[in-house]
């Protein structure tokens, strides 16, 4: 116990501490990955329009998701927002706004991808079986397209919650953050807690991301054609 | 009605762009009819067929099943495709469903017609195509004869007037060519009336009760099966049909012996 530092979990309300962190994290992750879902659907079925204005518009928003370091993006919205724009938004809510900013970019292309995966004559066949447009994409088109989305857009999410552990830099106190806090606490009484509690952690993130990546797994074999 | 089922193309004009791929066309299908397109890649036939299902936007004249326009653009057009059953060179069943809801969706959803009476009638179908027993399997776990004859029982459950069949055999292996053209000529021989894209000329010669030879853009030639495999009146069409025989290049003595002898 003591030589991996574990000692110190038990400590006062350290173990209630980390568990704490670990749900700011997570709310933070579930609220950011709702918005991106709903605003990556409608944001990927603009990608799919051929009017040139939405092609660059959605092209300079993905790349600037796909370039910019969350991190970078985080000190933008939390530092520069406040002083340029002279308006306090809470760490928690700069979080939010930059994993939503991200999710909805990377989700919109996913969605545009599993749109677009549905070849041509799965339309055509369908309606040479006289079905009308919304029929076709009812009964064909978006089942084919959650098929290869789901699997997808889970691994997102998974990805979304291990880049919480960013968020400590700007303040906002997650697991990482109190993590930290207890291992300066202990410093001296017991050292070793570096290796403990960043275990711990570690231990923490996988539980919560492996179900949901099992998840995305079955899926996929299930639905593989 | 005096034209039931009767199919009227007038002056048919297609093009892409620059690209006039069907110049001009005109045809009439009567009911029971079976015709089959010949003619060499590129001369519109598989065009052709796409557009009297409405897939195409024409450019010219016009189509009339039942004395009905048939256009792309109109709200009509999911209807009217209701008689038009066609089978595709790729079939196309769709891959979420199994056999029997790929039989079935289009009667259920589109026709809305009872459950039962379609499950039952799909079965029956399936049936027909010697298909009974894979109704519960996903279109994966079937061959491409197979599936080509799902798509051709997915097409009959909707009881289409015409038949469109695009070059349904052009993607299989040779042996299962054949399991797909006895279902057709099984249709041929109830009555069904059918127009046929196809390469088999041995095929279009057992079952059309017309041919017509596309080429250009335009009929270049049309006619009764004997007359036109056996003796065909024009060029064009002589010099198509010569492109599906051989030359033998090899005279058949054996020789083999002699080399033998000679290098031992």
């Amino acid at each position: 116990m003591e030589l991996l530092g574990l000692d110190v979990l038990f400590k006062g309300s350290n173990a209630m501490r980390l568990l704490q962190g670990l749900g700011i994290a997570v709310e933070i992750s579930i609220i950011s990955v709702v918005i991106s879902l709903i605003l990556g659907m409608l944001f990927g079925i603009f990608m799919t329009w051929k009017n040139p204005v939405a092609k660059v518009i959605s092209r300079i928003y993905l790349e600037i998701v796909r370039i910019m370091p969350q991190l970078v993006l985080l000190f933008i919205v939390f530092f520069g927002a406040t002083r340029a724009l002279n308006i306090n938004i809470s760490a928690e809510l700069s979080s939010i706004i930059v994993f939503s900013f991200w999710g909805v970019g990377e989700m919109g292309d996913l969605v545009r991808g599993s749109l677009e995966s549905i070849p041509k004559h799965q339309y055509e066949s369908a309606a040479a079986l006289g079905m009308t447009k919304g029929q076709i994409y009812y009964h064909i088109v978006i089942p084919q397209a959650v098929r290869r989305l789901i699997p997808m857009s889970i691994n997102l999410v998974t990805r979304m919650i291990k880049t919480t552990s960013l968020i400590l830099m700007i303040g906002v106190v997650e697991v990482m953050k109190v993590g930290q806090q207890i291992i300066e606490a202990n410093r001296m009484a017991s050292p070793n807690a570096v290796f403990g509690i960043y275990g711990i952690i570690l231990l923490l993130y996988f539980l919560v991301c492996w179900p949901i990546s099992m998840l995305a797994r079955h899926l996929e074999k299930k639905w593989s054609n | 009605m005096a034209n039931e089922g009767v199919l009227r193309i007038e002056k048919l004009r297609k093009s892409f762009g620059d690209n006039v791929v069907i110049d001009g066309l005109d045809l009439t299908v009567q009911p029971g009819e079976v015709v089959v397109v010949i003619g060499p890649s590129g001369c519109g036939k598989s065009t052709l067929l796409r557009c009297i299902n409405g897939l195409e936007e024409i450019q010219g004249g016009r189509i009339l099943l039942d004395d009905q326009e048939v256009d792309g653009r109109s709200k009509d057009i999911a209807r009217i495709r209701q008689k038009l059953g066609m089978v595709f060179q790729s079939y196309d069943l769709f891959p979420h469903k199994t056999i029997i809801e790929n039989v079935t969706l289009s009667p259920i959803v589109v026709q809305k017609r009872p459950k039962s009476e379609v499950i039952a009638e799909g079965e029956a179908l399936l049936q027909r195509v010697g298909l009974l027993d894979k109704r519960d399997d996903y279109p994966r776990q079937l061959s491409g004869g197979q599936k080509q004859r799902v798509a051709i029982a997915r097409a009959l459950a909707m009881k289409p007037e015409i038949m469109l069949l695009d070059e349904i055999t052009a993607a299989l292996d040779p042996e299962m060519v054949h399991e797909v053209l006895d279902v057709i000529l099984d249709l041929a021989r109830e009555g069904k009336t059918m127009i046929i894209v196809t390469h088999e000329m041995s095929f279009a010669r057992a079952v059309a009760d017309r041919v017509i030879f596309l080429e250009g853009g335009h009929i270049v030639e049309e006619g009764i099966p004997e007359q036109f495999f056996t003796n065909p009146s024009t060029d064009r069409a002589r010099a198509f049909l010569r492109t599906f025989e051989f030359d033998a290049v090899r005279s058949h003595v054996p020789k083999l012996q002699e080399n033998d002898a000679a290098s031992a």
